[in-house]
């Protein structure tokens, strides 16, 4: 038959040599082989205590933004939730009273924002939907849970440390990405 | 006259007491962590790291794997014979333990004035024994295998004593051929005659590998490990095994290992023989206490190269077929030892002349 590409490799089917057929020569090429491997470097890393960096277009887990005077910048809008091709994004929204301007920037907040982590598929659709610039995904991954309920998280689990208040906590969740893009700036 | 009927020398019998205990003991730590190294030594030659978390460098975690083994639960299959099944790894531990009396683990020692030889029995028909129990190791599989009730068990069984049966022949011839260069079957002459000379495993390379290769075979390692095969048969003869018992098993091919790794050092690598020096020289010059300690370390690393070969091999080669294996010990090994045999006594007729 005629070979449509020249890939083919015909098989060997000689009889073997006398070497070969003593077998221990083979073995021990074999065995200089699995003996070049004790030099070679190891491809495996000390998880907790060393990771890997992440890619800088990585999509983590979400987080709920504050401003610079450490309002919540979500006002409810559910443009987030429109946007989410998954429908892991619910929200309740509330007015804001008298002497709570300290908390919520506009009028409007979000009284309840869970994001489901089973459903969400982490495209990054409702960042690039905020108008506030109130949700983000970050450099982390939910880490795994018991329970169901417990990968549904609410507005403690996503909201931003407050960077008034707690200045080091907010600095390490927005990460290195939003770091190197201030010094950047 | 009765009182030299009576006296009875407690000294000696303490002393190969304390001897039992302390070399049982060594060889069950060094099965201990022949188990880890098994492990660091796959890891490091497939690219991967091996235990490291019990422990430094993981050396805890024999001791995490024996306690995970005592705590799992004890099966005891209702269709097996019980008296048997218990049996089996108990003879299997046994016979692997009880080589290790004929062994020569060093030279003499000094305790107290008294000289304390550091072998357990020096009996004059060592090979013999350490053939005995050998083949007494069978049974440990046999009957496992056989009082599980289980096909698979009884299949691997069936293939642990053909193949042990079968290699055991080799494995004497090619000593045979040992046996008349050295003219003694007392390890402690052999390893003697190889202090002052050479070692044996220049006399009689083709001898050494072939007891090498039934060694590996006998001690159902990789590449002629056809009695557990898993793929095949499932575990082989320690499928119904659970809990400590499946431990034992395990543990005593991890001790087989250690102790055909010293009876090959014994017998073709001058046993505690330290190379390049000259063995009775150095004991005038340290004293008899410390030239034991040597010459006890030296062993220990000789038996250590041989363990990592062993794992080595295990880890570089696929297992055989059976019909590969049959015909590798009685078409091949058979012959080849009886023409080094025949070889060995002719040079050795002719030199005599």
């Amino acid at each position: 038959m005629q070979a449509l590409t020249n890939r083919a490799k015909p098989v060997d089917r000689k009889p073997m040599t006398f070497v070969e057929r003593l077998y221990l020569w083979n073995i021990f090429k074999g065995m200089l082989i699995t003996f070049k491997h004790i030099f070679k470097k190891k491809a495996t890393i000390n998880y907790p205590e060393q990771q890997r960096p992440f890619s800088p277009v990585f999509r983590g887990l979400h987080v709920l933004n504050r401003d610079e005077q450490g309002r919540e910048r979500c006002t409810a809008c559910g443009l987030c939730a429109v946007a989410c091709p998954a429908e892991a994004i619910t929200m309740e929204a509330a007015e804001r009273k008298e002497g709570e301007e300290n908390l919520y920037r506009e009028e409007k907040y979000a009284a309840k924002y869970e994001i489901n982590m089973l459903r969400c598929i982490f495209c990054g659709l409702c960042e690039e939907a905020c108008p506030k610039d109130a949700i983000y995904l970050s450099e982390t991954f939910a880490p795994a849970n018991y329970q169901r309920k417990g990968l549904i998280y609410g507005k403690p689990d996503l909201l931003i440390p407050d960077p008034v208040t707690q200045p080091e906590e907010y600095k390490q969740a927005l990460g290195n990405r939003a770091n190197k893009q201030q010094q950047a700036n | 006259m009765y009182s030299t009927l009576l006296a009875f020398d407690w000294l000696f019998v303490i002393e190969k007491l304390v001897l039992i205990v302390g070399i049982v003991s060594i060889s069950l730590v060094i099965a201990m962590y022949e188990t880890w190294a098994e492990r660091k030594v796959a890891a490091i030659m497939q690219d991967r790291r091996g235990p490291m978390r019990a422990g430094p460098m993981g050396l805890l975690q024999p001791l995490a794997d024996g306690l995970k083994l005592f705590m799992k639960e004890e099966i005891i299959p209702n269709t097996s014979n019980r008296i048997l099944f218990i049996l089996g790894p108990c003879l299997a531990m046994l016979a692997a333990m009880m080589t290790s009396a004929v062994i020569p683990w060093g030279g003499k020692i000094d305790v107290f004035g008294r000289e304390v030889s550091l072998q357990i029995a020096d009996i004059n028909i060592g090979i013999l024994y350490v053939f005995a129990v050998v083949s007494m190791g069978v049974f440990g599989i046999m009957i496992g295998g056989w009082a599980s009730n289980n096909k698979f068990s009884l299949m691997a069984a069936l293939r642990g004593a053909s193949q042990a049966i079968s290699y055991e022949l080799p494995m004497g011839l090619s000593l045979i051929a040992l046996l008349m260069l050295t003219g003694s079957l007392k390890l402690s002459v052999i390893v003697g005659q190889q202090l002052d000379g050479v070692w044996n495993v220049v006399y009689q390379p083709l001898g050494f590998l072939i007891f090498l290769i039934c060694a590996f075979a006998e001690c159902n390692r990789t590449p002629f490990d056809l009695p557990e095969a898993e793929n095949e048969l499932n575990f082989g003869y320690h499928q119904e095994y659970s809990s400590m018992k499946l431990g034992f098993f395990l543990f005593a091919e991890y001790i087989n290992m250690f102790i055909s790794s010293a009876i090959m050092a014994t017998l073709f690598f001058g046993g505690y023989d330290i190379p390049f020096v000259n063995d009775a020289q150095l004991t005038e010059k340290v004293g008899l206490n410390l030239m034991a300690l040597f010459q006890g370390g030296v062993l220990f690393a000789k038996i250590a190269g041989f363990i990592f070969l062993f794992m080595w091999v295990r880890w570089t080669i696929p297992r055989f077929r059976y019909d590969q294996l049959m015909n590798l010990g009685w078409k091949k090994l058979v012959p080849l030892a009886l023409i080094n045999m025949i070889v060995t006594a002719a040079v050795v007729l002719w030199l005599k002349k």
